[in-house]
């Protein structure tokens, strides 16, 4: 079994089950006969047999108390080393990029641990150490690209060679640890990926000249140093928390050649590329504009925040960070600094601010992020409530449903900015394009809707009219060419849905069944998006009442 | 028997306070529970016994003596006796010390300074008187050879110096000297592992509120099964991120990643992405498969009850219908008139008009009877070529047995039209006939044997084709062209040359139950209708098998 997670072999489901199986359909997990004749020619089983061994004597000299055994035989404990099984499940390096999704996850939790029990201290410490490295790595590239803070978790995006790499961290809280897990998989899971990200990380650091294992950059290094004070040794443990800190930027292997800009090599083009190019260059203008989003602005977290996240993020987008002296070390500037441009804050209220800073919850920072520009501040004062935070990661396709905080935000981002008026005015006006929004959804929802159901209602429709017609007409004698008019329509209609329907009827069973499920899909989704919309609708209705209804105290 | 003298422990807890006190009680320590419910106590050293002394005191005797005894607080039972004993001074001083936890010897002194017999000073004299060994003079020889061995051991080179520990680097440039194209054959076939569906809105600690759920949803969704669940979470608000709590599950969810990745079966599986609209055939227009009918033109009145079989005259000019009513109507079909109603007295299950041009003559299937009728439609001489031909047979000489009778019909039935009764021995379900016009033949229901006889009218002769019947026979046909006979029974048609009296070819329907079979003019197609709803359509070039089954 560990032996397949290593190896990364997955079962594999037989194409006749029952022939497989010998007749019967009892679930059972199969695999290909090649790939356990692989495993059997790995030289890693016989390291492994190598260990129980080591094990067994170690348990036979520890039983018979001879202590020196012991001692001879834990000097010779035999190691194993992973590196020729990441080279062989990963031959290329964008391979390893592709699945560093879950190391990267594991290697999150796994330092989050506490350094007892549940699994060895070497393994929390390495697995610390990588991240923070990764981390580190992510600052330096500039790399980051979305944040997303779940119930769960925080989920980070970055880009690394064109490959998107998600990951998802854990709020740093202890965690009570679940009895039906297995941490033996687990921590089998951890060992692969330590190694794998060990290299990836080497190889990342190379790629941007920078020293592995990483080193803070000696003019920071000087910089930090008189803050520090001396209580803090160089011994490695400190180092790791330092770095950790992300605050200082790292050692370049070889100096930096004043900040080589990347420009794109012009190449005469023609007609249609160019147009190609050109899009690609305005992406390329708003990636690097989306890189340099905090750049030479000064933020400060007070400790009540989960400074880890936002020291991360911040330094991400160019940001300079600091916080409390006492509450982690690496600390550059003091609270009273009075070039700092913004505090983040998660208290109701503060007791002193200093002018000339804007005092803001750290969902700005995220939103700000996600939305590649500095969002409008006053939503995010503290004690205020917090407009909603939205998942960066949906991309809403035609028909589904797009809350109106996201249209909001689009329309931001295309540059309409919302005029500044007076507050009530502009209650109002949010009253209205929330209302207009509304209404735009409706008529979507509308026109997506079922063709028989529209058909339906138009006939409806028409036989009101009709009967209205016949009820008012009656007296009056109707030319009946109007009639005739519609009817053709209806009629129109009709024989396209009657077509439709006998085509359908056609179709051969397989295709059938694929179309009814499909159709089902489609149905649903509305069915959901419209349940969505109707419950937004309610909620801002009832959110008006309420308004009013405060006013109304207000004012009597 | 004089027990030997072997005072026993006293079970009294100082036994040492009475050394006067003869030990009477020879029972030994033993639980005197034991002696519970005897008079007696024990045995005294004759063997005689001691008897428990008197206690007749009350509750209130015990009080009084309470009250009144200023030693009784300090009394005590003796277990052994059973006498009471007061115990003296010293015996209490004793007790408080044992409580005390003190030593009971009050002379004891347990914190007397410790005198080392070893101590750490070296004396002038030695501890012992005994001589040093000679061994601790001479070199050891048990160690000499050990010594010996292992230096002989490394002159040899099995005993070597442990290896310095190498100090690789852990990490070093892994893909250096990678090659895009040297992927083992075992990746070609490698399904990645997919990644983890990225969260959506709901997942936010902030989720706008439309996301959040409803009680009633939230109780569905604690009533879901965990797999059936299409969010593994409940979305909750919180108002700042200071609020937001670890999620309890998230070690879980890691492990369930972890089982998939290994445990999963991986399979490719190819999406269909398709339009659904592509997936509707094109079928033509209604309007371009025009003409077909569209209005009804013609309604033909007249018969009573359920008109259940109709055939038209090879010329197109006639039509013929029989119905439950027990009449066979002639028509006309373009003025839908009727001009002559023959009644057969009973229900009328087939008719079929003579297909040859050159013959004005109908079969009648009624009953267990075939009428071969001249409807006497049409043109005079057709009519009376027919009944000539009709009556120009002559008996042969020798009668030959035939599985059915061949009546002439009588002079009033000649009057309505029929020309010839042929009695069958059971009902009459069908009666085709040969394209030339002069062979028929009916299908009987007749479970067993004899279900199709064919028939030919000039001859009046008859006979079954079949030694033994094929199944239960729904229907028969003959091929328009040649010369072949379709039967078709529960499941399946049959074809048989009729000149070489073979089977040449079974079609497989496909359906469960035929009920209706049609052959095309040209010969080359067959469709059979059944019970179940459906057509199939053969092409006999093409397969045994339906080219197409129609619904």
């Amino acid at each position: 079994r560990r032996l397949c997670i290593l190896k990364g072999i997955y079962p594999h489901e037989p194409k006749h089950k029952k022939k497989v199986n010998k007749g019967s359909t009892a679930p059972r997990t199969f695999y290909l006969l090649k790939d356990i004749k692989f495993l059997l020619h790995e030289p890693i089983v016989n390291k492994f047999r190598e260990y129980k061994v080591f094990v067994r004597k170690l348990r036979k000299a520890y039983g018979k108390s001879e202590w020196g055994t012991v001692e001879r035989l834990k000097d010779n404990k035999p190691t194993y080393k992973l590196d020729h099984i990441v080279k062989e499940r990963y031959p290329t390096f964008v391979d390893a990029l592709r699945d560093l999704d879950d190391a990267l996850s594991m290697c999150f939790l796994f330092s989050t641990f506490p350094r007892t029990g549940k699994c060895h201290v070497q393994t929390i410490q390495l697995c610390r150490r990588l991240a923070v490295e990764f981390q580190n790595y992510v600052i330096a590239s500039r790399s980051l690209r979305k944040v997303f803070l779940s119930i769960k978790g925080i989920y980070y995006q970055a880009e690394v060679l064109g490959q998107p790499i998600t990951w998802i961290t854990p709020y740093a809280f202890a965690h009570d640890h679940p009895t039906d897990v297995d941490y033996r998989v687990m921590a089998t899971f951890t060992e692969f990926y330590t190694t794998l990200l060990g290299f990836v990380n080497f190889r990342l650091y190379q790629s941007l000249n920078l020293l592995y294992p990483p080193k803070i950059d000696s003019q920071a290094e000087d910089e930090l140093k008189p803050a520090e004070g001396k209580e803090y040794a160089m011994d490695s443990e400190s180092y790791l928390e330092r770095l950790s800190a992300l605050s200082a930027s790292l050692a370049r292997a070889v100096a930096p050649t004043h900040e080589d800009e990347v420009e794109m090599d012009e190449f005469p083009v023609e007609g249609e590329t160019a147009e190609l190019m050109d899009a690609k260059k305005k992406e390329q203008e708003a990636l690097e504009k989306h890189k340099k989003l905090f750049e030479g602005l000064r933020f400060f977290l007070s400790r009540e925040v989960p400074r880890e996240p936002l020291a991360f993020v911040i330094r991400c987008f160019g940001g300079q960070v600091s916080w409390d002296k006492s509450l982690c070390i690496g600390a550059t500037y003091e609270a009273t600094d009075p070039s700092i441009t913004h505090h983040i804050i998660d208290r109701p209220r503060l007791d002193k601010q200093v002018v000339g800073r804007y005092y803001l919850q750290p969902q700005w920072v995220f939103d700000s992020v996600n939305a590649k520009l500095c969002l409008p501040v006053a939503d995010y004062f503290p004690g205020v409530l917090l407009p909603p935070h939205l998942s960066p990661f949906v991309t809403e396709k035609e028909g589904d449903y797009v809350p109106p905080e996201k249209l909001k935000l689009l329309a931001l981002q295309r540059g309409e900015n919302p005029e500044e008026e007076s507050e009530e005015e502009e209650e109002e006006e949010e009253e209205e394009e929330e209302g207009d929004n509304d209404k735009e959804e409706e008529e979507e929802d509308e026109s997506e809707k079922e063709e028989e159901m529209k058909l339906q209602k138009m006939e409806e429709q028409k036989m009101e009219e009709q009967k209205t017609q016949s009820n008012k007409v009656l007296p009056v004698k109707v030319t009946a060419g109007k009639v005739r008019v519609e009817d053709k329509q209806r009629l129109e209609q009709e024989q396209q849905s009657e077509e439709k329907r006998l085509a359908i009827m056609m179709m051969k069973k397989r295709e059938k069944y694929l179309y009814k499920k499909i159709m089902f899909g489609k149905k649903r989704k509305i069915r959901e998006a419209n349940k969505l919309a109707e419950k937004r609708k309610a909620h801002d209705a009832a959110l008006k009442e309420q308004k009013k209804k405060n006013k109304k105290a207000r004012q009597a | 028997p004089r027990i030997p003298w072997d005072p026993p422990p006293s079970p009294h807890p100082f036994p040492g306070v009475f050394p006067f006190q003869d030990i009477r009680n020879t029972v030994g320590n033993i639980p005197m529970e034991w002696y519970q419910d005897f008079p007696h106590i024990g045995y005294d050293l004759d063997g005689k016994r001691i008897y428990k002394p008197l206690r007749s005191k009350d509750e209130l005797d015990l009080f009084l003596e309470k009250m009144e005894n200023p030693e009784y607080w300090r009394t005590v039972q003796d277990r052994q006796t059973g006498a009471d004993v007061a115990l003296s001074d010293e015996q209490l001083e004793l007790v408080r010390r044992l409580q005390r936890g003190h030593f009971g010897d009050v002379n004891f002194d347990p914190y007397e300074p410790s005198v080392d017999f070893f101590s750490h000073e070296v004396r002038i004299h030695p501890v012992t008187n005994r001589p040093a060994d000679k061994r601790s003079f001479i070199p050891s020889l048990v160690e000499k050879e050990k010594v010996s061995k292992l230096v002989h051991a490394i002159k040899m080179g099995w005993i070597q110096p442990r290896k310095p520990k190498e100090n690789v680097p852990t990490f070093y440039d892994l893909w250096a000297r990678e090659d895009p194209n040297s992927v083992l054959g075992r990746h070609k076939m490698h399904v990645p592992a997919p990644k983890l569906p990225l969260p959506g809105h709901a997942e936010s600690y902030n989720p706008p509120p439309e996301f959040l759920l409803t009680p009633e949803e939230k109780l569905a969704w604690e009533q879901q099964e965990p797999a059936e669940r299409r969010l593994s979470f409940i979305p909750q608000k919180f108002p700042s991120l200071r609020a937001v709590p670890a999620y309890s599950r998230f070690i879980h969810e890691r492990f369930e990643r972890c089982l998939d990745l290994y445990l999963c079966p991986r399979q490719r599986k190819m999406r269909v992405n398709v339009d659904p609209e592509d997936l509707i055939p094109k079928l033509p227009r209604p309007r371009d498969l025009q003409p077909f009918p569209t209005t009804q033109a013609l309604i033909y009145r007249g018969h009573s009850s359920l008109v259940r079989t109709l055939s038209v005259s090879p010329s197109g000019q006639w039509l013929v219908s029989g119905s439950d009513d027990g009449t066979v109507r002639f028509w006309e079909v373009s003025t839908a008139r009727c001009l002559r109603t023959i009644p057969v007295g009973s229900v009328v299950k087939s008719v079929a008009w003579n297909p040859n041009p050159s013959i004005c003559l109908v079969a009648v299937a009624v009953d267990e009877q075939v009428l071969l009728v001249n409807p006497g439609l049409g043109d005079r001489l057709l009519v009376a070529a027919t009944d000539q031909l009709l009556d120009s047979w002559e008996a042969p000489e020798e009668e030959r047995i035939q599985p059915v009778r061949w009546i002439p019909a009588s002079p009033e039935e000649r009057g309505k039209g029929i020309r010839l009764l042929v009695q069958h021995s059971k009902p009459v379900m069908q009666v085709p006939w040969h394209g030339k016009g002069d062979y028929w033949a009916s299908v009987v229901r007749n479970p067993g044997s004899r279900q199709v006889l064919i028939h030919q009218s000039s001859r009046r002769w008859s006979q079954d084709p079949f030694r033994k019947s094929p199944g239960m026979i729904q229907c028969v046909q003959f091929h328009p062209l040649r010369p072949y006979f379709l039967v078709a029974s529960q499941r399946s048609v049959r074809i048989y040359n009729l000149l070489r009296q073979e089977l040449t070819k079974k079609l497989q329907s496909n359906c469960q139950w035929i009920s209706s079979m049609a052959v095309h003019p040209g010969g080359d197609n067959v469709i059979c209708g059944s019970y179940d709803s459906k057509l199939a359509w053969f092409d006999l070039d093409l397969s045994t098998r339906p080219y197409r089954l129609l619904r």
